[in-house]
């Protein structure tokens, strides 16, 4: 069975990795300098946007997450979407 | 505990079908200074680790799974659909008839991952020392697999990883400076 | 993207040596070899406010800061 994912979801994904990116990178880097404020800014503000566009990818594909911390539609949708090494 | 996230931290793409280098890939799946090696030994390192750097070994060791989640899909790629005759011929013949088409904690050479290839001391400098040491050893061989294909999908993502490791390294790095600064009691003469 | 590529260069990060050729080689010499020295080892403390990637460069590049960006590209051995 070829299932094709949308070109959006593929665009949205990528918008999402990279904002997930930055904050990798600054989390790491905030575990060796602690006291930087504009780094601690930014990270917050990563943060919240992150928030936004995660809630944007789950409302049209599914939950990222599991136990509990999404949401789910009717059937559970966990198993509903391909996985990341299918995709 | 850990939450999954159901996205790579990275998008991977296989563009040649080319089950030989899944088997050169192993080295990072379940080689010595692979993935699984980096992971395991951060996140067992950090318990007996200074608390100043317990968050710097949980946010890498937790980021390598996500690496072994990379060099998972794209071994999966490259071997999804390859005939038995095909993996015979790209050296995977041993492989098949133990696993089939199953990812196992292996090296390039088919060799099992055992746990003396990650080392805990317990002595915060040895254990750091280790990681940075680690670190350059991943570096050195993403280069060794980026050379040895000439797919450059695949080459984009395994340079990516590489370039993780250069982070790693630097952060390890930053940790030892954060210990040599901790004077807890200062001596007075 | 591209001109960090070029700038941050390969070249910087490049350290270049000679192997002993002896006339009893059985392969033909391979005169310069080549190795990399990764801006972690000659910046190991990263200082604040470097210049940053915007977020899709530093997902293509693997890291967030041109600082530390270590390109490497296949060269025949
Ligand atoms: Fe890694
Ligand atoms: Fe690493």
């Amino acid at each position: 069975m070829t299932r094709k994912m949308p070109d959006h979801y593929y665009k949205l994904l990528r918008d999402l990795q990279a904002m997930d990116f930055v904050l990798v990178e600054l989390t790491l880097y905030l575990d060796t300098h602690p006291h930087d404020m504009a780094a601690l800014q930014q990270y917050n503000q990563f943060a919240s946007a992150r928030q936004h566009l995660s809630a944007q990818f789950e409302q049209e594909f599914g939950p990222l997450k599991h136990f509990g911390q999404g949401y789910t539609r009717a059937p559970w949708q966990w198993n509903e979407t391909p996985w990341p090494w299918q995709v | 505990m850990w939450i999954y996230e159901k996205k790579l931290q990275y998008p991977v793409k296989v563009s040649k079908c080319d089950p030989y280098m899944a088997k050169l890939l192993l080295e990072q799946y379940g080689g010595a200074d692979g993935e699984l090696a980096a992971a395991l030994r951060y996140l067992n390192q950090r318990y007996t680790i200074p608390d100043k750097v317990i968050g710097l070994l949980t946010d890498i060791g937790t980021e390598e799974f996500a690496h072994l989640e990379m060099i998972a899909t794209m071994v999966y790629k490259l071997t999804k659909d390859a005939t038995p005759e095909q993996l015979r011929a790209a050296g995977l013949g041993d492989h098949y008839a133990n696993h089939d088409k199953a990812l196992f904690y292996q090296n390039a050479s088919g060799v099992p991952w055992t746990a003396t290839y990650i080392q805990a001391k317990g002595d915060p400098i040895a254990d750091l020392y280790e990681d940075i040491a680690a670190e350059e050893k991943a570096r050195a061989t993403y280069q060794w697999l980026i050379d040895m294909t000439d797919d450059v999908d695949l080459q984009d993502g395994l340079k990516f990883l590489r370039e993780r490791e250069v982070i790693h390294s630097l952060r390890f790095r930053e940790a030892v400076e954060i210990l040599k600064e901790s004077h807890g009691v200062k001596k007075v003469f | 993207m591209n001109e960090y590529i070029a700038h941050a260069g390969a070249a910087d990060q490049l350290r270049v040596w000679h192997p002993f050729v002896s006339p009893l080689d059985p392969c033909p010499p391979i005169a310069e070899k080549t190795f990399i020295i990764p801006p972690n080892v000659t910046m190991p403390w990263q200082p604040p406010g470097l210049p940053q990637f915007s977020p899709y460069e530093a997902l293509k590049l693997g890291t967030l800061w041109p600082a530390y960006y270590s390109p490497y590209e296949t060269t025949p051995k």
